[in-house]
């Protein structure tokens, strides 16, 4: 247990192009508690420019938790450099599940939400084949 | 197989690079030139975290480069060697002269004394000036940011040309 949960702060979805805001209006379509996360997009901005904006946005919202999308891509890199001198939790491969658990779980500490999120997010990536194969 | 691809990105490491062009070339590694990132190992540390594990990133100086540039070249695996910005792609051509024939502008962004040309491409007007230089040397200049889309060459770019499209 941390924070009541209508006073914690949102959490950042940081990704490519428009998937951050397409995945946070997905969140509230689902659950109607969209407004719980700030979407943020990359496009346009060097890596300096991504990491200064993250930085400012941080610092607005008092976000605690950065979800992104890509391993290795600009977003991601760009929120693990914040690790160095900020207390925020990166989450890397973010997918919708994830989110839905993050946030339908708000009176959980954000450590526990985002490990929550991501043990509940990965296993929702599935291959499932159709039976008519072969007929 | 070697380094394949020589290319400027301000952004260094990130999706284009791995997924992008990594995923069709089957990128077996890495090449980081940047002077800054080779003295921090805060900033290695930093770009290693996200790349997949079989791939190999190995940072290093212009200096190093330099020096070891023909030893990644015999690499029996596909490489990148990525520069952040133009002067060090120019200083590390110019010190090996012969061996890097083609440089890919892959991103380079807004800043006020910048010209766009092209949605992923802003430049100085000395910017321009030293990548005609490097094409006064041999070396073939292109912009392009991912493989789908069509190469643009350096004097189109400035022609005003640059107009993008999938290839």
């Amino acid at each position: 247990m941390s924070e009541q949960p209508d006073k914690a702060p949102p959490a950042i979805v940081l990704a490519h192009a428009q998937l951050a805001a397409g995945l946070v209006s997905a969140v509230e379509q689902i659950t109607g508690m969209g407004s719980r996360f700030v979407a943020m997009s990359n496009t346009g901005l060097s890596g300096a420019e991504l990491e200064q904006k993250l930085r400012a946005l941080v610092e607005a919202t008092g976000a605690r938790v950065v979800f992104t999308d890509l391993p290795a891509g600009s977003c991601n890199i760009a929120a693990f450099r914040l690790l160095r001198d900020r207390d925020v939790i990166v989450v890397s491969g973010v997918n919708l599940p994830a989110l839905l658990h993050f946030v339908t779980h708000p009176n959980l500490s954000p450590e526990e939400a985002a490990t929550e999120a991501v043990e509940r997010g990965v296993p929702t990536l599935k291959v499932t084949l159709g039976t008519a194969r072969g007929n | 197989m070697a380094i394949e691809l020589y290319r400027i990105d301000d952004r260094l490491i990130h999706g284009q690079v791995i997924v992008g062009w990594g995923q069709p070339m089957g990128l077996g590694f890495l090449v980081l030139v940047d002077d800054e990132v080779a003295s921090s190992d805060w900033e290695q540390e930093l770009y290693r975290m996200g790349v997949p594990p079989e791939l190999d990133v190995f940072f290093a100086s212009v200096a190093e480069a330099t020096l070891k540039l023909e030893q990644w070249n015999r690499d029996k695996r596909p490489g990148i060697l990525l520069t952040s910005d133009i002067d060090t792609m120019v200083r590390l051509a110019v010190a090996k002269q012969s061996t890097i024939r083609a440089v890919n502008l892959g991103g380079i962004h807004h800043r006020a004394d910048r010209v766009e040309r092209l949605r992923y491409l802003y430049l100085t007007g000395g910017e321009v000036r030293a990548l005609q230089e490097l094409e006064h040397q041999g070396v073939e200049v292109t912009a392009r940011d991912v493989p789908a889309s069509r190469p643009v060459p350096l004097s189109a770019l400035l022609e005003g040309h640059g107009e993008e499209g999938a290839a």
